[in-house]
């Protein structure tokens, strides 16, 4: 199989031009999301909560704040930047060219996950105004947050070529991803939570994701690294797959 | 003649049961200006977008520039060029930037002189900054055909190129359609205007309900199938036909008022043996007071075989 550098190159410019477009809104709204979130849990309720193994109360949501803005945001653009050429009828400009699904992947995905790195970097470079905090493992984290990024990116692709209306296409990050995400372990330990609500909330999959990168901030967490990291190469793996399918089949892309 | 495509048995059956393309055998030679004509849903647009991979065909094989579309099929669409019916671009985009990422898209290396070169031809060289929301209809029909350009392909599709512009922008896009040709490109066009196949396709296919009624030189259908109709005006109203016209396809008609004539081929032998016919008249002295000659056009042609199928269909 062959990749057309150039043909990816084309379509990732493309879409980053695109955030580009509208980047007042894309900066301006994470910035005042995160400051919001630290005004009111950090500086707020913040100070009259303990400390969290060890780590303070407003440092301690950070990595939940970010991956629920890296989540949301993720699978938004990247579900928009393909279902937006399927609603206004450009898609037949990438079906008919000599591309593939790996420049496709490459394009929309890669773009989109470089959105979301910009994102995190804004988030972070915000929450430094209101908290002190130190990442324990960078590499790691940075690490992390790709790989979320990615996996979130191809799911969005996904999303984006499945919904046939708008509804659709903000029906899964809005009733889905949000609440998964505030209920994932963002704002608290799993371990402040009563029994058996403790056990339920392992069920939720975001709860690997936060804690994941928590992990990668101050070395501790709720549950082990390593199922939190294997668990997000599953999910990326399964999206790799189905995506392949869908170019296989051309469900929904071809008629 | 090189053929650069060749389509055999391609079939396109829906899963509600809807057969779009029925057994379809096509060669469309390199240089040549091609027509597919048809009415609405006889299967144009899903013959187009099988070739150029918007459509999965259910049977059938297809070659281009020698390349299977099926295993080869980014060679093959590396050299075509599609620029659809809709006006779909994104409207956002500047011109010159949206053509240049077509290009791109297409694998190749930016090339602005290329560029500049399709805008100035399409007349889009000074709205090259403007953004594409901003142009008239027919801009934007401009725009697409120079993103369909931009990677300088050899064979173009143009689904109804001239669908809802103003007969000046129709008369504009022959000409541009014509200057591709000069330029080497193979054109394969589908329209509803019939005239606009007569006016630039060296052939001609007929598609209904999927199937290819028939494909031949736009002068040899003519040929084959064109008519000449005389209607003459007589001064004096006739019993019967004088004996000296029995040699030629002509009746009496309107209560022997007119003498009609129905015969000849598209090559101009129907107006020979009108001229033919009057003079008889004059020998004969009859005098008629007028003359209504009308050649069959393509558009009759067309509307003949169709309706032909229908009835075919019917019994």
């Amino acid at each position: 199989m062959s990749f057309n550098a150039r043909s990816a190159w084309s379509i990732y410019t493309r879409e980053l031009m695109r955030f580009l477009r509208t980047a007042f809104q894309s900066v301006l709204s994470p910035v005042l999301t995160t400051s919001l979130y630290f005004i009111v849990f950090g500086a707020a309720i913040g100070g009259r909560m303990p400390d969290l193994g060890g780590v303070d109360y407003a440092a301690f949501i950070i990595p939940g704040l970010l991956m629920l803005t890296l989540l949301g945001e993720t699978t938004s653009n990247s579900s928009f930047g393909i279902y937006m050429p399927r609603f206004t009828g450009t898609i037949y400009e990438l079906l008919s060219a000599p591309v593939g699904v790996a420049e496709t992947l490459v394009g929309f995905v890669g773009a989109a996950a470089t959105k979301s790195l910009i994102l995190a970097a804004i988030i972070l470079t915000t929450a430094m105004l209101f908290v002190d905090y130190t990442i324990v493992h960078p590499f790691w984290a940075l690490l992390y947050i790709m790989l979320v990024a990615s996996a979130f990116s191809l799911f969005g692709f996904i999303l984006g070529i499945w919904a046939d209306n708008f509804e659709k296409l903000g029906i899964i990050p809005m009733l889905i991803l949000t609440p998964l995400t505030f209920l994932g372990g963002t704002f608290y330990s799993i371990d402040m939570l009563p029994s058996p609500w403790d056990k339920i909330a392992l069920a939720n999959p975001i709860v690997y994701l936060v804690n994941g990168l928590r992990w990668t901030f101050y070395g501790q967490s709720d549950v082990s690294i390593g199922v939190s990291l294997g668990l997000t190469l599953g999910f990326l793996a399964v999206c790799v797959a189905i995506i392949a399918y869908i170019f296989r089949t051309g469900w929904r892309l071809r008629a | 003649m090189t053929a650069i495509l060749e389509i055999s048995g391609l079939t396109k059956r829906y899963a509600s049961g809807l057969v779009a393309l029925d057994d379809v055998d096509l060669t469309i030679n390199k240089g040549e200006i091609f027509a597919l004509l048809g009415p609405n849903g006889a299967g144009k647009t899903t013959l187009i977008g099988a070739v150029c991979g918007l459509v999965r065909p259910t049977a059938g094989i297809m070659r281009a520039f020698g390349h299977d579309m099926a295993t080869d099929w980014r060679r093959a669409r590396a050299r075509i060029g599609l620029v659809p019916q809709e006006l779909s671009t994104d409207m956002f985009e500047p011109v010159e930037r949206a053509v240049a990422y077509s290009r791109g898209l297409f694998g190749l290396a930016p090339n602005p002189a290329h560029i500049e070169q399709v805008l100035r031809s399409l007349s889009l060289w000074e709205k090259r900054k403007d953004r594409i929301m901003t142009l008239s209809g027919g801009m934007k029909r401009r725009v697409l055909i120079a993103k369909a350009l931009a990677h300088e392909p050899d064979l173009l599709f143009l689904d109804e190129p001239t669908a809802g512009v103003d007969v000046e922008l129709r008369r504009d896009m022959w000409r541009l359609i014509g200057a591709m040709r000069e330029r080497g490109v193979t054109i394969i066009l589908t329209t509803h205007y019939i005239e606009e196949a007569e006016e630039m396709a060296d052939r001609v296919g007929i598609i209904r309900k999927g199937r290819i009624l028939m494909v031949d030189d736009k002068a040899a259908m003519m040929k084959r199938l064109g008519r000449t109709e005389a209607v003459i005006t007589l001064a004096q109203p006739l019993a019967e036909l004088p004996a000296a016209l029995a040699a030629l396809t002509v009746s009496l008609e309107n209560g022997g008022t007119s003498i009609c004539y129905r015969g000849g081929d598209g090559t101009g032998k129907g107006k020979a043996e009108v001229a033919e016919l009057t003079k008889a008249l004059v020998r004969a002295g009859i005098d008629y007071t007028g003359i209504d000659i009308h050649d069959s056009s393509l558009e009759d042609i067309f509307v003949d075989l169709v309706e032909e199928q229908e009835v075919e269909g019917a019994a």
